[in-house]
């Protein structure tokens, strides 16, 4: 589905003619990315991430695809095979180190891609497909990036899988039976390795099919804009091609910069000295931390340190942990605000900049930090407020909120024009009338 | 329906986080949690002040060669260093033949082309560095119990692995007479006792160090391009030279990075200009 002005594929030559009567790639890329696919005209640089996140998943793949042309996937020789990729592959420590620091970078690019998402609500009709399948990537990029970290077998990679495979332990009755199954062991060791290995090779693919279900939701309805007014003339839109082709150019551009200075000059500020300690069984670090993209959940996992009536305080914390997570899965239906924009939204607009960012930055920091006081009270008051912003706060601030007046159009608000002060329906609203404000 | 739902699950999670925040705060509060020595103590590593550190980083070969010597004549009594190679060296500036008769000086573990028995040889450069015991059970029973850690990647296995080194080796201290700050160490903590068979380190996270200190006096190294060799000139030599063994390919890194990135910063500038160029019309 298309507006109705949308550019129609032309070709132009007789090989084109005839690749588009027999199977019309050309056109799909034309639709999907190219001139055919209009876009509104107001998108800022926020809306980079999408792209600056696609191109992250290419990089892991192919970086990743040639590691494993030299790594051992075996308990014996992985710790060696990645000193081997860095000593004598040629040019094999700049892949690894764009691998790893990919990853980093990698999540924090899909950070604020979902971020973008929770500020200005792309979870809200039309485009809650859009948003589920996001959800689903990014718990497919969790599994992915875990796994991947075992692999060097290291100490972190050793205890880490260790931590996060005992989780399952805490399920009553079958815990332990599919904690040893899931490792194919009572400990990891190389039938975990090498099940992580084939994992963390076809999970990438799964995703890549995944984001092309994502894309293709997202051609629907078409791309959300900062005001939340969804497109309505052409004057609203301009085409992908060569407007946003340009505009993500020059992010793209900026990524890289940023990207290669912690590969060539950072390239192990991200990660933990103990991984070059080959793994041993025998040796529990002092400090047992995943990488830190997972440190915000690691902290609600960890803020539960009281049983609970019939609750044990770590299964409690494993289901927090999760949940939240899956929590994301419920926005649409749990923040049922008309307004799409927190621009426009100015309760919502508090709650999100001085409750959920700062809880956020609590979290992060307490998850790397090592499980004493103050670190894990912070963490329980964080992780209280992370809960109650989903789960209570945004319900109640939906319900009660007064959002400001949107403008008529996107072509409105780019031009500065008479903005609709008087008329307190939001015209731009998603669909469902029944949740207006009433008309003041 | 979903919002009621949601408003209790929330509530849930919140209660129990409460009442978890309200045990451990009050735990935290009547508790008076004792400082430990080692963490009022423990020092961070002081800078080694080496060529190859920061963004410009590279490697001074005499250096390099002058470590070599350090833990060829003191640390390789006890450490391995498993993922070099005697070719490697060649890294440090040496020549192929002196590479070659550098191997041939040390002994590794071979089979008698005769008879088939285990037997030692001379090294050729393709070989690794031999470990100074045949395993772990036998570097333990010779080590009060500890085993000395493979050098291969120290300074990238600590944190601030280069200083760290450094600080190490010279950072052997009199538990009786230690002071940080004009604190005292003795009069803080009276209790504490550097256990029989450890050394005293600040720099050591636990204090107590199995490893005795390996560099003792001014000289105990002789370089041969005759560079003072102080304590502290022979911790800083080998600090580096294991700053090598980690990442033998930080030269190569950092002049691969400064091409990388200022082209990169070069094509974000014309991607702005770009950018701008193709919207000139379109006010967004």
């Amino acid at each position: 589905m298309s507006f109705p002005w949308a550019k129609q594929y032309q070709p132009k030559t007789g090989l084109t003619r005839w690749i588009d009567e027999k199977l019309p790639v050309p056109r799909l890329v034309y639709n999907a990315v190219g001139a055919g696919y209009p876009v509104p005209r107001n998108l800022n640089y926020f809306w980079n991430f999408g792209v600056l996140a696609g191109f992250c998943l290419m990089l892991q793949i192919i970086t990743g695809v040639v590691l494993a042309m030299h790594y051992g996937a075996n308990a014996l020789v992985a710790f060696d095979s990645v000193e081997h990729i860095m000593r004598d592959v040629n040019w094999g420590w700049m892949l690894r180190y764009a691998h790893a620091n990919g990853a980093s970078f990698f999540f924090i690019v899909v950070y604020i891609h979902i971020f973008r998402g929770l500020f200005f609500s792309s979870y809200k009709a039309p485009r809650e497909m859009i948003w589920l399948l996001g959800v689903v990537i990014f718990l497919l990029m969790m599994a992915t990036a875990f796994m991947g970290y075992v692999l060097p077998w290291g100490q972190m990679s050793f205890w880490g899988a260790k931590v996060i495979t005992g989780l399952f332990g805490a399920i009553p009755l079958v815990g332990e039976p599919l904690q040893i199954w899931l490792l194919g062991g009572f400990a990891p060791d190389n039938a975990a390795l090498n099940r992580f290995f084939s994992l963390h090779f076809m999970l990438p693919f799964v995703i890549a099919g995944v984001v092309i279900l994502h894309i293709w939701a997202l051609h629907i309805p078409g791309s959300s804009n900062p005001t939340g007014v969804e497109v309505k003339t052409e004057s609203d839109t301009v085409p992908f091609h060569p407007y946003y082709t340009a505009k993500d150019g020059f992010g793209l551009a900026v990524f890289l910069v940023l990207y290669t200075a912690f590969v060539f000059f950072l390239p192990n500020y991200l990660g933990h000295p103990d991984n070059y300690i080959p793994a041993n069984p025998l040796s529990t670090p002092a400090h047992i931390v995943p990488e830190w993209y997972f440190w915000p959940f690691y902290a609600i996992l960890r803020a539960f340190t009281q049983d609970f009536l019939f609750m044990p305080a770590k299964l409690m914390g494993v289901i927090a942990m999760f949940a939240s997570i899956l929590v994301w899965f419920f926005l649409p239906w749990l923040d049922k605000s008309p307004v799409r924009s927190g621009l426009y939204r100015p309760l919502f607009k508090k709650f999100f900049w001085f409750g959920l960012i700062p809880c956020m930055a609590v979290l992060f920091y307490c998850g790397g930090a090592p499980a004493e006081e103050p670190f894990v009270m912070l963490s329980q008051i964080a992780a209280t407020y992370y809960f109650a912003h989903f789960l209570i706060i945004l319900p109640i601030v939906s319900m009660i909120e007064k959002p400001k007046a949107l403008p008529h159009s996107i072509t409105e608000a780019v031009l500065g024009e008479k903005a609709g002060a008087d008329d307190a329906v939001p015209l731009g609203a998603s669909g469902d009338g029944a949740h207006r404000p009433a008309t003041a | 329906m979903a919002r009621i739902i949601g408003i209790l699950v929330g509530a849930g999670f919140c209660i129990v986080l409460l009442y978890s925040f309200i045990v451990g705060a009050y735990t935290w509060a009547t508790d008076d949690a004792e400082e430990t020595a080692e963490h009022v103590f423990h020092l961070h590593p002081r800078d080694a002040d080496l060529q190859s550190a920061g963004w410009f980083g590279t490697f001074d070969e005499q250096q390099l060669q002058r470590g070599y010597k350090v833990y060829k004549e003191v640390c390789s009594a006890c450490h391995s260093l498993r993922l070099v190679s005697f070719r490697n060296l060649e890294a440090l500036g040496y020549s192929e033949a002196q590479v070659k008769a550098e191997a041939a000086a040390w002994q590794v573990p071979g089979i008698d082309p005769t008879t088939g028995e285990a037997t030692t040889r001379p090294a050729l450069p393709t070989d690794y560095f031999p470990s100074p015991y045949p395993n772990d059970v036998a570097a333990r029973a010779a080590n009060n119990n500890a085993v000395p850690p493979d050098l291969s990647l120290i300074t990238k296995a600590r944190h601030d692995g280069s200083n760290y080194v450094y600080s190490l080796l010279t950072g052997y201290r009199d538990p009786a007479t230690f002071s940080v700050d004009g604190e005292s160490l003795a009069e803080e903590f009276p209790d504490f006792a550097t256990p029989s068979g450890l050394h005293f380190n600040p720099y050591f996270p636990n204090l107590n160090l199995a490893m005795a200190p390996p560099l003792t006096s001014e000289g105990q190294v002789t370089f041969d391009d005759g560079s003072p060799a102080t304590i502290d000139d022979m911790a800083r030599d080998v600090s580096a030279f294991l700053t090598w063994t980690a990442e033998p390919k930080l030269e190569q890194r950092h002049q691969t990075g400064w091409p990388v990135v200022l082209f990169l910063i070069f094509a974000s500038v014309l991607a702005y200009m770009a950018y701008q160029n193709v919207w000139r019309d379109k006010k967004h």
